[in-house]
């Protein structure tokens, strides 16, 4: 299982390592890290604390599109979260209640879109548009249109923090994405939600009930969504609900669509959306650490996610199949070429 | 209060409140509420009528101008005496401006201009953008007194006129000095979070102890930056200076806990000048230049930032 | 062709490899002008794959193919057609969501003044499937039709676009007896204009009856070519399988059943089936006969409460109860096989070990996952006992030809355990092996004491395994056949005249 996990998710983790090698290359030190205040310090622990909004929106993300559907709405979900966490904290609770009060805030926001999609049968693309559109108006009106800044110690700790010397954020993502990995594939829960996404008519005619599974994803993605919001704003030790988040919708599909995953639906891989995240992270990195004028960063982005996603297109991938297999039938490995000929002779007809 | 007002005389040149300004109907067409202060100025424009008596007619226009278009045909239709207006957007203000001179209403713009005939229009009272970044880059020149500065700078979004000019103004007060060089430039997107961002790889890149100071195209920035200089384990306002344009509140907080140094003054009180101009219209006909500058006011260390702060946090920031 | 005449289309060594392995080994196909030449072989034998790499819809591995004496590389569909080459698939590919005139014009739309002309193209359509023997409306959407409609309307669009060659694989698998005179009469039609038609089938009889020449696959290769009016079914079968088929044939004992598990009392569903009674006894088979869209379907959907019924009763085991979704009816042991493999049954891209335990385990609820030796232990089970053909569990089910796609089906219900049995067409579109198998399977369950309902268009099916035979016409059950009554001729007579229900 492990083995053809990482056989999944190779092209990503090749991916990752040639980006994180470009910034080698514009900077030098990007692989130094020390231990400095308590706290690791370096490019990649950038990498990966900066990357933890984005992985954790990917992981509810790469659920939701295996059904099939999209969620808009993760980065107005974070900005509700952020501001019904600071301004919980604001009103003299403490950061627990904060944090509980923002998932619940994530969740109810998931349930909204779980179940205009489920029983309303509203397009998810249509369904989480609106909560996009509202949600941020939303925060608004918690926060007041202002950046709601707090000093709550427990609160800026899950966002600026450490634990054992790691950034709280790396903590939480990697934690929140074991543990749902874990969820979807030592329960049966992944595979249920795949049949959904790959035939939904003939997953309900075999007894599925559909309806449960995709209020169920959606709400794991408002839920991870309200995570992420309250690490933003823990980050900057207030709620920014203008720009808590903004965009990052697109960036946390761009990381699910990098990770492999189609759109279309179906077989998915959390790791693979997670190493997605992280080159994206990546790629950012390489912007800021470049030194060139901001006028390029997008530029700069787009090619690089254009070859990212060129590579990884059916054509491309076909073409270096058929070039492993030129050079593998040269020499022999018979173990592997058996079962395959076997298999072919099913499609046969 | 007294410090409000102090700091209103300090904005607006001292005339005799709502002379003949009382029982004027103004109107005022607003943006919306996008930013802390534009929210402050919404406040400040009403503070400003209600202290001069005069009846101001708000209307909150969402981000649209089709919006702020039917509320000034609305304004002109309730034939009000004079109209403010804080355009969304450049274009596209001709006709409705020839409506309200056909009415007879004078049109002052507020904070931004238009492309438009400036006959369509009494003036225009916005601050100066580029003598922001001016302001800012003289005070690091005087502040470092020759002092070799190698200087990181957090743009606003990229391509939007606020950020170019800046940065243009900034570049032109330290042009003569040698002794400071920009060495990083990057876009923190106007927000606090993208700000933290990109001065964490400042620092990584360029190295805590090689910076000298921080320049910021707006304070939010500088507070994300703050942030990220405290946890390299450096010091913010001592280590590396930090000066930004905008003074909101968080960043007078800042300059009072001595981790930021300065910061130029967009101020919210745009309507000041405005009625001002509206008083000596209504007085004796005097008509104004077709751009009135707000002061570009430079804070440090030396005003009373814990005060101010507390003052200018009501404003709606 | 008795004088040898020049072949309109000569392929030779057609090689295709998949994965590296080989699943089209230097075939041989000569077509010769107004002949009509089926494609026989198991599924897996490689007809399909010969198809698609001769049209270009897959790249073929080696050999030429020759039109009229000039070699010709079509790259797709689209360019083999415009060589004349035609091709109407298995599962209907036409857009259901666009009218029966967009269909049979897309790509070729006639043009007014820069515009669509939508007024020619509808009565061009008209008289097209007019010629068809279909009067329908143009304008109305494809979907809204029958499979066996739509399989017309995507012959005719392939006849109008070629030319010279027609590819048709499967084209009677979903039509019934009526349909497919009217698919061979336009055959007919098409080689008396010299027209060389390949005729991929199951069905044997219908092989005899319309082909010409038979070329059989094995395993990828070519194992001969015959001139049918030289050989017998028999021979044509041995070539396939290399071993000879017992004819199907009604077993004699369809001993007393058991107690009723399943009544239903005035069921129905408004607008889908008019109400209907159905008592079923543990081991008993109940037919269902009728035509295409007579509501057989219909009927297997409302007990099933993919639709829930808005009339009637219905009690199981004495106790009323309510089925209004497929998974009360999977709790109460109910099981369905669903006409429309692909749309309604498999889940394409999961395993075929994922698609056998789908069922069990969406009872199971997701918080209880299945032991893994528990599935492989199933799988094994169902793979052995209905001779799934696969290289692998893990393999995605679409790859799987049909006929083991709907064992897998099969499978996933019988996984379940289940009282009743309903299957919708469980042999359509598969192979004649397979097609036995289903068969005695059917047989073994009814033994076994399951309860079992099996719609089929196939009249000796029915009659093969039925205990009794409820004959459905314009969605209304008219009759009900038992014991000595179930012969094709009662079923068909019944069909025809629409006696009233018994």
């Amino acid at each position: 299982m492990i083995g053809a996990t990482f056989r999944r998710v190779l092209p990503q983790l090749i991916i990752l390592c040639v980006v994180l090698l470009l910034n080698f290359a514009v900077f030098p030190g990007f692989f130094h890290i020390e231990f400095q205040n308590g706290r690791l310090f370096g490019n990649l622990i950038d990498v990966l604390n900066r990357g933890a909004p984005v992985a954790l929106l990917s992981i509810g993300m790469t659920l939701v599109i295996a059904t099939k559907g999209i969620d808009l709405s993760v980065g107005a979900v974070m900005a509700i979260a952020g501001a019904v966490a600071a301004s919980v904290v604001t009103g003299g609770g403490g950061w627990f209640t904060a944090l509980i009060a923002a998932l619940l805030a994530g969740l109810a926001a998931g349930l909204w879109n779980g179940v205009l999609v489920a029983f309303f049968r509203v397009q998810p693309i249509v369904a989480t548009l609106v909560l996009m559109v509202a949600g941020r108006g939303v925060a608004q009106l918690i926060t007041e249109g202002k950046i709601m800044t707090f000093l709550n110690e427990g609160l800026i700790h899950l966002g600026a923090g450490t634990i054992l010397g790691i950034p709280t954020p790396i903590v939480i993502w990697l934690a929140m994405g074991t543990l749902v990995t874990l969820v979807v594939r030592r329960t049966a829960l992944g595979m249920l939600i795949e049949a959904i996404g790959i035939n939904e008519t003939a997953s309900r005619l075999a007894g599925i009930n559909s309806r449960v599974l995709l209020v169920t994803v959606y709400l794991v993605s408002g839920f991870v969504a309200a995570l992420a919001g309250v690490i933003v704003a823990a980050d900057i030790k207030g709620a920014d609900a203008n720009n808590a988040g903004l965009w990052m919708e697109l960036d946390a599909i761009l990381a699910v669509v990098i990770g492999g995953n189609s759109l279309l639906g179906g077989r998915f891989s959390i790791v693979a959306s997670l190493l997605g995240a992280l080159i994206i992270q990546s790629v950012n990195s390489v912007i800021l650490l470049s030194g060139m004028p901001p006028e390029f960063n997008l530029v700069i982005k787009a090619l690089i996610i254009i070859v990212i996603l060129v590579i990884q297109s059916p054509t491309v991938k076909h073409r270096l199949y058929l070039l492993r297999a030129k050079a593998s039938s040269t020499v022999s490995d018979a173990p592997d070429v058996a079962p395959k000929a076997q298999l072919a002779k099913e499609t046969r007809s | 209060m007294k410090l409000k007002t102090a700091l209103l005389v300090s904005a607006v040149a001292l005339t005799p409140l709502g002379a003949w300004a009382a029982d004027k109907t103004v109107g005022f067409s607003q943006i919306g509420s996008e930013s802390g202060w534009r929210a402050a100025e919404t406040t400040v424009t009403k503070e400003q009528a209600t202290e001069r008596g005069i009846n101001l007619k708000f209307a909150d226009a969402q981000q649209k101008q089709e919006n702020q278009i039917k509320a000034l045909r609305g304004f002109i239709a309730q034939g009000v005496d004079a109209i403010l207006l804080a355009p969304v957007v450049a274009t596209g203000w001709d006709s409705v401006l020839e409506e309200a001179q056909d009415a007879e209403i004078p049109v002052i713009l507020l904070d931004r201009k238009v492309d438009a005939p400036d006959d369509l229009y009494m003036t225009a009272v916005t601050s100066d953008t580029v003598y922001e970044g001016e302001v800012a880059g003289k005070w690091l020149v005087d502040t470092v007194a020759g002092k070799d500065c190698s200087v990181v700078e957090l743009q606003g979004t990229t391509g939007s006129s606020p950020a170019i000019d800046r940065k243009a103004g900034f570049e032109k007060a330290i042009a003569d000095a040698s002794n400071i060089k920009i060495v990083r430039s990057q876009t923190g997107d106007f927000t606090r979070a993208q700000g933290k961002v990109v001065m964490e790889s400042f620092l990584k890149a360029e190295g805590a102890e090689n910076i000298c100071a921080l320049y910021a195209h707006n304070d939010d920035m500088a507070v994300g930056a703050i942030q990220a200089i405290k946890e390299a384990g450096a010091e913010p306002g001592k280590d590396i200076l930090v000066v930004a344009i905008d003074a909101v509140p968080d960043m007078h907080l800042a300059i009072a806990k001595g981790e930021a140094n300065a910061t130029v003054e967009l101020t919210p009180n745009m309507a000041g000048p405005a009625f001002d101009i509206l008083d000596a219209f209504w007085a004796d006909g005097t008509l104004p230049e077709k751009w009135v500058q707000t002061e570009s006011k430079l804070f440090t260390a030396e005003d009373d930032n814990q005060a101010i702060y507390d003052m200018k946090k009501g404003l709606g920031y | 062709m008795r004088d040898q005449p020049k072949p309109v289309l000569r392929a030779r060594g057609i090689d295709k490899f998949f994965a590296g392995a080989i699943a089209l080994d230097k075939v041989d196909l000569t077509l010769y002008p107004g002949e009509v030449h089926a494609l026989l072989g198991e599924n897996g034998a490689g007809k399909s794959t010969l198809i698609k790499s001769l049209t270009g819809a897959y790249h073929r591995d080696g050999g030429t193919i020759e039109l009229d004496g000039t070699e010709i590389n079509p790259r797709g569909p689209v360019e083999s057609q415009k060589h004349g080459i035609g091709t109407v698939y298995q599962e209907v590919n036409l857009l259901e969501n666009m009218s029966v005139s967009d269909n049979l014009f897309l790509g070729w739309q006639p043009v007014k003044r820069g515009m669509l002309d939508h007024r020619q193209m509808h009565r061009r359509t008209r008289e097209i499937l007019k010629g068809y023997g279909l009067d329908i409306d143009p304008t109305q959407l494809l979907s809204s039709y029958s499979i066996a409609i739509q399989q017309v309307v995507a012959i005719a669009r392939a006849v109008e676009l070629s030319g010279k060659v027609l590819i048709l694989d499967e084209p009677t698998a979903s039509l019934d007896r009526e349909e497919i005179e009217l698919v061979f009469s336009v055959v007919r039609n098409l080689t008396a204009r010299g027209m060389a038609v390949v005729f991929i089938t199951h069905f044997l009889d219908q092989v005899f009856e319309i082909s010409d020449r038979a070329t059989v696959l094995r395993n990828g290769c070519v194992v001969g070519t015959r001139k049918l009016s030289d050989v017998s079914q028999g021979d044509i079968v041995e070539l396939m399988l290399g071993h000879h088929l017992e004819a199907t044939k009604r077993k004699a004992s369809h001993a007393s059943p058991g107690d009723t598990i399943l009544s239903l009392k005035g069921y129905g569903k408004r607008g889908m089936i008019a109400p209907f009674d159905l008592e079923l006894r543990k081991g008993e088979v109940v037919g269902l006969a009728g035509l295409l869209g007579s509501g057989r379907t219909e009927t297997c959907k409302v007990i099933f409460g993919v639709v829930s019924a808005d009339h009637g009763r219905a009690e199981l085991r004495g106790q009323p109860i309510r089925l209004n979704s497929p998974r009360i009816a999977l709790e109460k042991r109910f099981g369905l096989c669903p006409e429309d493999r692909k749309t309604d049954g498999i889940v394409g891209d999961l395993s075929v070990r994922e698609n056998i335990i789908l069922s069990l385990q969406a009872r199971q609820g997701w918080t209880r996952p299945l032991k893994r030796s528990r599935i492989n232990q199933i799988v094994d089970e169902y793979v052995k006992a209905l001779d799934i053909r696969l290289a692998s569990p893990n393999m995605p089910i679409r790859l799987l030809s049909g006929g083991n796609q709907q064992k897998a089906l099969l499978a996933r219900w019988l996984a379940t355990e289940p009282d009743i049995l309903i299957l919708d067409e469980p042999t359509r579109g598969i192979d004649v092996g397979a097609h036995a198998e289903i068969i005695s399977l059917i047989e073994r369950l009814r033994e076994q004491g399951m309860a079992l309902i099996v719609a089929s268009s196939e009249m000796e099916e029915l009659v093969a395994y039925s205990s009794r035979v409820l004959v459905l016409r314009d969605r209304r059950q008219v009759r009900e056949l038992g014991g000595e009554e179930i012969t094709t001729e009662r079923i068909v007579k019944s069909i025809s005249q629409g006696e009233s229900a018994a």
